[in-house]
């Protein structure tokens, strides 16, 4: 086995390209995904590839070419639909939510969705309101649903081949400010599976649990903290439904302190309902309260330096961290 | 008629409309102002001082110069994205337009919505709104509202042709329709959508028969004809106000590339350049020298007053201060007078 580097957005692409040559029914179908060469230059260079049969450019029509996606995921295809970003699956909600995420169930078990949907999330690039939403949370939400989200380039090359195998719908978010960063990876990718959240640093006084685009920056922190001898354990969900609590259990009976990252919004988040996870099923581990550092409760404004103040960034998770050190016993 | 699409549209070298002198040059002036203030914001944008998406307008200043002719001050405006030139040409303060893309809180919408969103009540503008035919709907509820309370406002909604695959365009013309509704939808049909050619994302690329099939009567104007787009508007203005809903295509050409990151793999230069020989303010102002109207010290003085409004602009944008971060929740939820 070798090594290689390559991007995030490089990593997103030999993964479709390998599953396209892997499986004939794999299709890619989204705006912009061919002649543009994808809004994130993701699928750059597939159409010459495949071709426009199997790399299909749509019209803007996000609930439309959802839908067609689950009717011939139904029918046998293992479709990935990219949404340019979560911002615009508000659009296709409907499909998601009322068809990918119900035909099984309503169907008594007799239909399928195997449907991987990818999109991109999240802030930071003062794109303003409409343009920078972290709602992988809402999704994690949703019976039916697999919620990817691949915090590191490893995990954006190997999760969409067990995505696609996956017979039900399954959803990856990709943190748009991730796609240029660059990590040496094992080549072939390692086999992963879609259901477990991996460690990422191991430490003994806190756990950081987090995802996608603000892994690094809870990374960032912990190393900042080990300098301060604060040795943080970092978590990195990856899998945001069904979660692995198994993991998060243990790495909490090791540290007894917890602080949840999320870009999301904080009330009703994903954070929310990890640290109400933890109160239900570690609360005699828990030397002091859980803190939560998470997105202000304000749609996302342009201005840099209000758009800085409402995200997470390592400066809120090093002092959450040390508020949550001076707590309790 | 497809073709009309992929190709420039002739050049007309009799004027469609014969305004005064005076008027003619004001429109010229104002298309030079877009034009000018744009290529400000490009350079701001490489030395930083404006950042997040920036989606120019250049070549289709034309359309909402032409097109706010008509509109009086109690019309409703709503645009997309690229609307730093409907924002100009309604006559948004450009000091406020350019503080808003530097994020200062003198900015017309204090800095919060940037180049995309671009808000002035004052003005019956309603955006900037970069969600794809997102506001269509929002411009029938104006219309709806403008109805209901007989107060004789139009609404004016500009949108891409990209977005004529939404199904919000859809309920939105029918909505409208049905209701009969003061609404001017304004097709700005620039031939692609990012990537996309209108004849690879539309069955049927003649836009105005989805306009009739709702029973919505439609247009298609050279919209590279500031002239030919002011009466046209005009005429549909005037419908809208008196019975209902009116589609208006107007065929134009962004010269540029989508936003700021935009290799433009999917047209050729040549198209490009094709499309430049018709630039919009050459073609205005040939019109006027040919006539007698415009000599090059009457030009010289209109890009001189035009670069003073823009360097004023910049200077009110420099000079402008940051929101205090102790604001930042702010405006979420009405907030009792302060
Ligand atoms: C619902 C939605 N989907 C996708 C996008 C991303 N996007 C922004 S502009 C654009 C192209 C729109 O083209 P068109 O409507 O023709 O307007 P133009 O940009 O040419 O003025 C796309 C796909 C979006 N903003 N909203």
């Amino acid at each position: 086995m070798s090594r290689v580097t390559m991007t995030y957005r490089e990593a997103c692409r030999q993964a479709i390209r390998e599953a396209m040559l892997r499986d004939e029914r794999v299709f890619l179908m989204g705006e912009d995904v061919g002649a543009y060469g994808g809004c994130f230059a993701v699928s750059k260079g597939l159409l010459d590839e495949f071709g426009p049969s199997r790399i299909r450019d749509t019209p803007l029509s996000e609930s439309g070419f959802v839908g067609a996606g689950i009717g011939a995921a139904i029918e046998g295809m293992r479709p990935i639909v990219e949404i340019m970003t979560v911002n615009f699956s508000l659009l296709a909600l409907d499909q998601i939510m009322n068809n990918a995420a119900t035909l099984r169930h309503m169907s008594g078990g007799q239909l399928g969705v195997p449907l991987v949907i990818r999109m991109a999330t999240g802030a930071g690039r003062q794109l303003a309101a409409q343009h920078s939403h972290s709602l992988e949370g809402w999704y994690a939400h949703i019976p039916g649903l697999t919620v990817l989200a691949p915090g590191v380039v490893e995990d954006a090359r190997a999760m969409l081949w067990p995505a696609l195998q996956d017979p039900d719908p399954v959803l990856i978010f990709e943190n748009a400010a991730l796609y240029n960063s660059e990590a040496e990876i094992d080549d072939p990718p390692p086999v992963v599976d879609i259901r477990s959240a991996a460690v990422r640093r191991h430490g003994s006084d806190v756990t950081l649990i987090t995802y996608g685009g603000s892994l690094h920056k809870t990374i960032a922190a912990a190393e900042q903290l080990a300098s301060e001898d604060i040795d943080a354990e970092v978590v990195d969900l990856r899998v945001l439904r069904p979660l692995d609590d198994a993991t998060i259990m243990a790495s909490v009976a090791n540290t007894h302190r917890v602080v949840v990252v999320d870009e999301g919004w904080r009330t009703g988040s994903l954070a929310a309902e990890i640290t109400t996870r933890i109160v239900e099923q570690a609360f005699w581990d828990l030397d002091g309260p859980v803190a939560r550092v998470c997105s202000a409760e304000v749609p996302i404004p342009y201005a840099k330096h209000l758009e800085d103040a409402a995200l997470p960034d390592v400066d809120k998770i090093v002092h959450a961290v040390r508020r949550t050190l001076g707590e309790g016993a | 008629m497809n073709e009309a699409i992929k190709h420039p549209p002739r050049t007309h070298s009799e004027p469609l409309t014969v305004g005064t002198a005076e008027h003619r040059r004001a429109l010229l002036q104002q298309m030079m102002l877009v034009r000018r203030f744009e290529e400000r914001c490009v350079e701001l944008y490489q030395a930083a001082k404006i950042r997040g998406f920036l989606h120019l307008y250049i070549g289709e200043e034309a359309v909402a110069v032409g097109a706010m002719q008509s509109l009086e001050p109690r019309d409703v405006v709503l645009a997309t994205y690229r609307e730093h030139g409907h924002a100009l040409a309604r006559g948004v303060d450009p000091g406020a337009v350019m503080a808003e893309m530097f994020g200062k809180v003198n900015g017309c919408s204090r800095g919060r919505g940037g180049s995309m969103h671009l808000f002035d009540v004052s003005h019956g503008l309603l955006g900037g709104n970069a969600i794809v035919a997102g506001h269509l709907p929002m411009a029938v509820g104006v219309g709806l509202a403008s109805r209901m309370q007989r107060t004789g406002s139009v609404a004016a909604c500009f949108f891409g042709e990209g977005a004529v695959a939404e199904g919000e365009f859809h309920e939105s013309m029918n909505l409208a329709s049905l209701w009969k509704l003061p609404v001017v939808f304004l097709c700005e049909n620039n031939s692609y959508a990012m990537g996309t050619a209108v004849e690879r994302s539309e069955a049927q690329t003649d836009l105005s028969l989805k306009a009739s099939t709702y029973g919505v009567p439609a247009y298609r104007i050279d919209g590279m004809d500031v002239e030919a787009v002011e009466q046209g508007v005009r005429g549909a203005v005037a419908i809208a106000r008196e019975s209902g809903p009116v589609f208006v295509e107007l065929m134009t050409y962004r010269f540029r590339a989508h936003s700021m990151y935009d290799p433009e793999l999917y047209r050729d230069k040549q198209e490009v350049a094709a499309w430049r020989e018709h630039d919009p303010i050459t073609l205005l102002a040939d019109r006027l020298r040919a006539a007698g109207d415009l000599d090059d010290d009457a030009l010289a003085q209109m890009e001189l007053a035009v670069t003073e409004t823009v360097d004023a602009a910049v200077a009110m944008a420099e000079t402008g201060e940051l929101e205090p971060v102790d604001d930042l929740t702010r405006f979420v939820h009405a907030e009792a007078t302060r």
